[in-house]
């Protein structure tokens, strides 16, 4: 059996309070609406987004509750699918948007894209788009925390896939030896790429859950039900304050399922790209496993859980998601007429 | 004020230097600091001097995480070989956050590693590996010759806020010469002229830059002036006065300890195909390791490796060139 397994947050909503719930919701939506804008865009704009976009749908209650733990000069450091985070750092979502299109008034001036947003001004680096790789970066930024002594911890997210990454060991065990304070959340989203997880995963095939992987290192592992943002933050809040009290790092498993497909679909130019339909349709041919779990959707069960339990009503779920909507509509609209940056501009930053 | 000192210890009095002057300076590697005897651990603790396990893909991301975080790290990985168990560190990480960010970002991380072990290491301890992080946009390399240029670049280096490859030849760390004492900066992207000359332009890199210089000596005997050009810094490539030197002795022969086609001369010889081809007296020679791997038993290793004589005849072969008539 799974050992500190935590299935569900009992009576955790009580704990919480209603406006951190409420900012919860808000935030899960603003994700999932920038998704859906993104993903839409490849129909309503096709050509805009170039390259490989990845999204983070099914990810939200993994996210925000993990970040609602978060101190405000803490570092964020996730890999390539990485536009849920900066949304609850609260970046505006004009620049993200426009980023992801190419425009130069995007985040990064269009020099990155969708898989490699950053915004350090609130403590959000940059990301990697080689698979476990920013593991490592994460865990650099770990020991400027420990070294610069101003109670920082590194909030580390990566996939499944990524834990079958050298980086990924390398990285634990030195974090471990060195007692760096940083919480690693492996966001165990079921698929690697096109690979469901129990297909390459030494755990999964042994029935254990990822976070057996932490026993390796000695550090304490948690595997929380990754579609309950209010459990997710009961077993981060414990790995944070770990890592802020100078004991070390700890894994947490949390696991969800993506909702939409690895990216969209790698095609050559001119052909029009999309997405494509989930692996467990296009590849495995398994649509009730994907009915099932979008029968759990994080963002759809917390808004449930909300009406239940009163901290919301009918009328403002429905506010905060109009909100969240014109606020992403705007960010289209905004990014759509941002120019493309100037050729030439292509050699500013090669060197610092 | 100058002292004599060894290459090796140059370099070591950069890092003090510079971890005395800036606390964000942090250093750490394998088989370092291992007792409380390390006089670096001594002078700065264990916050700022660390050992590190066997990992070099950690080692330098997390120098990079760090360095895009505040700190200025310097990572210990002993032999440049090493790095290639981590490339996509060093080549698709390092170089590309400032640029990928917008300029947000800087990366200022320093990977210090020995290079060129030609003393019976074989085939995996022995190599030049440079020519593969040359080209890459956003990663600088330097390759000091002297005690002076490694204690002045590896200070550069540090300061730098860019990724620096500091690759210094283990056949040197023994060779004694004149350090400046204090604050000595060599900056980044800048040839030295080791040794005038006018009848032909030597350009050497690290180890060979000796060679050159005892090639030019006695080549001298023989009435042939040789210029002895060293790089110091193989990415930016100071071009400019390359150029400038070949075109003021109409002939070059370019050494190089890599094999003919990893070679740093091989990138100089396109640079004075293009910018000096008018100037040029003879076709250019470029000397190099041969094409294998390095052997281990000596005079197997002796054979592949560029030497003073091989200098020496390419500089008496591009002298004996006819010129033909334009």
């Amino acid at each position: 059996m799974p050992r500190k397994t935590v299935k569900k947050s009992s009576a955790a909503v009580t704990k919480v309070d209603k406006t951190q719930l409420q900012q919860m919701y808000t935030q899960m939506v603003r994700i999932r609406e920038f998704e859906e804008a993104v993903k839409r865009t490849f129909i309503e704009h096709p050509g805009v987004i170039r390259g490989h976009a990845h999204l983070g749908d099914g990810a939200e209650a993994s996210i925000v509750g993990a970040l609602s733990t978060r101190r405000a000069a803490d570092f964020v450091m996730p890999s390539y699918r990485c536009h849920g985070y900066p949304i609850v750092l609260g970046t505006p979502l004009r620049k993200m948007m426009a980023e992801v299109f190419g425009r130069k008034d995007g985040l990064c001036q269009g020099f990155g894209g969708s898989m490699h947003l950053a915004d350090p001004s609130r403590h959000f680096p940059g990301t990697s788009g080689i698979i476990g790789q920013s593991i490592a970066h994460a865990t650099g930024a770990a020991l400027t925390a420990q070294v610069k002594k101003k109670g920082q911890i590194v909030y580390c997210f990566f996939g499944d896939g990524a834990s079958k990454q050298g980086a990924f060991f390398e990285s634990l065990n030195m974090a471990a030896v060195w007692k760096l304070p940083i919480v690693y959340v492996l966001e165990n989203n079921q698929y690697q790429a096109y690979t469901h997880f129990s297909l390459e995963d030494a755990n999964a095939m042994a029935g254990d859950p990822l976070s057996k992987k932490a026993d390796a290192f000695s550090i304490p592992g948690t595997t929380v039900d990754g579609t309950d943002p209010v459990a997710v933050l009961k077993v981060v809040v414990k790995a944070a304050d770990r890592a802020r009290s100078g004991k070390g790092p700890s894994l947490v498993e949390t696991r969800f399922y993506r909702l939409s497909a690895h990216g969209n679909v790698i095609t050559v130019p001119p052909l029009p790209t999309q997405f494509p339909e989930h692996e467990a349709i296009a590849v495995y041919g398994n649509k009730k496993e994907f009915q099932q779990w979008k029968a759990k959707d994080p963002v759809a069960r917390f808004r449930a859980r909300l009406l239940k339990d009163r901290v919301l009503t009918e009328a403002s779920a429905n506010r905060i998601e109009s909100g969240a909507r014109a606020e992403v509509d705007d960010a289209v609209q905004f990014a759509l007429a941002s120019p493309a940056p100037a050729p030439e501009e292509a050699l500013k930053y090669v060197f610092a | 004020m100058a002292r004599e000192m060894m290459y090796g210890d140059a370099i070591a009095a950069a890092i003090i230097e510079e971890m005395q002057r800036d606390p964000n300076v942090v250093f750490y590697g394998q088989n370092m600091a291992m007792t409380e005897r390390d006089p670096m651990l001594k002078r700065f603790g264990k916050e700022r001097v660390r050992i590190a396990p066997i990992s070099e893909t950690a080692e330098i991301g997390i120098g990079i995480g760090a360095a895009m975080t505040g700190l200025r790290p310097i990572v210990e990985l002993w032999m440049s070989e090493f790095m290639l168990v981590a490339f996509d560190q060093v080549i698709n990480e390092a170089p590309r956050f400032r640029y990928m960010s917008g300029g947000q970002v800087s990366v200022p991380v320093v990977l210090k590693a020995g290079y060129g072990f030609c003393a019976g290491w074989a085939g995996q301890h022995s190599n030049c590996i440079y020519h593969t992080m040359m080209g890459i946009p956003g990663l600088k390399v330097v390759v000091p010759s002297t005690p002076a240029d490694a204690k002045g670049l590896m200070a550069a280096a540090i300061r730098d806020d860019n990724p620096v490859v500091y690759l210094h030849p283990y056949m040197l760390t023994l060779d004694k010469g004149e350090v400046p004492e204090g604050e000595y900066l060599v900056p980044i992207g800048v040839a030295d002229i080791k040794r005038s000359g006018s009848d032909v332009t030597v350009v050497a890199v690290g180890w060979m830059v000796t060679k050159a210089l005892a090639a030019a000596e006695k080549l001298a005997g023989e009435g042939i002036s040789v210029e002895v050009v060293d790089p110091r810094t193989l990415a930016p490539l100071d071009v400019k006065t390359i150029v400038e030197s070949v075109k003021r002795t109409g002939r070059v022969v370019l050494v190089d300890q890599a094999p003919r086609h990893s070679s740093a001369a091989a990138v100089m010889a396109g640079e004075i195909a293009e910018h000096a081809f008018g100037s040029l007296r003879a076709p250019l020679r470029m000397v190099t390791a041969l094409d294998a791997p390095i052997p281990y038993s000596e005079p197997l290793e002796n054979f592949v490796v560029p030497n003073e004589e091989k200098i020496v005849q390419a500089v008496r072969s591009v002298m004996a060139h006819k010129a033909v008539a334009a």
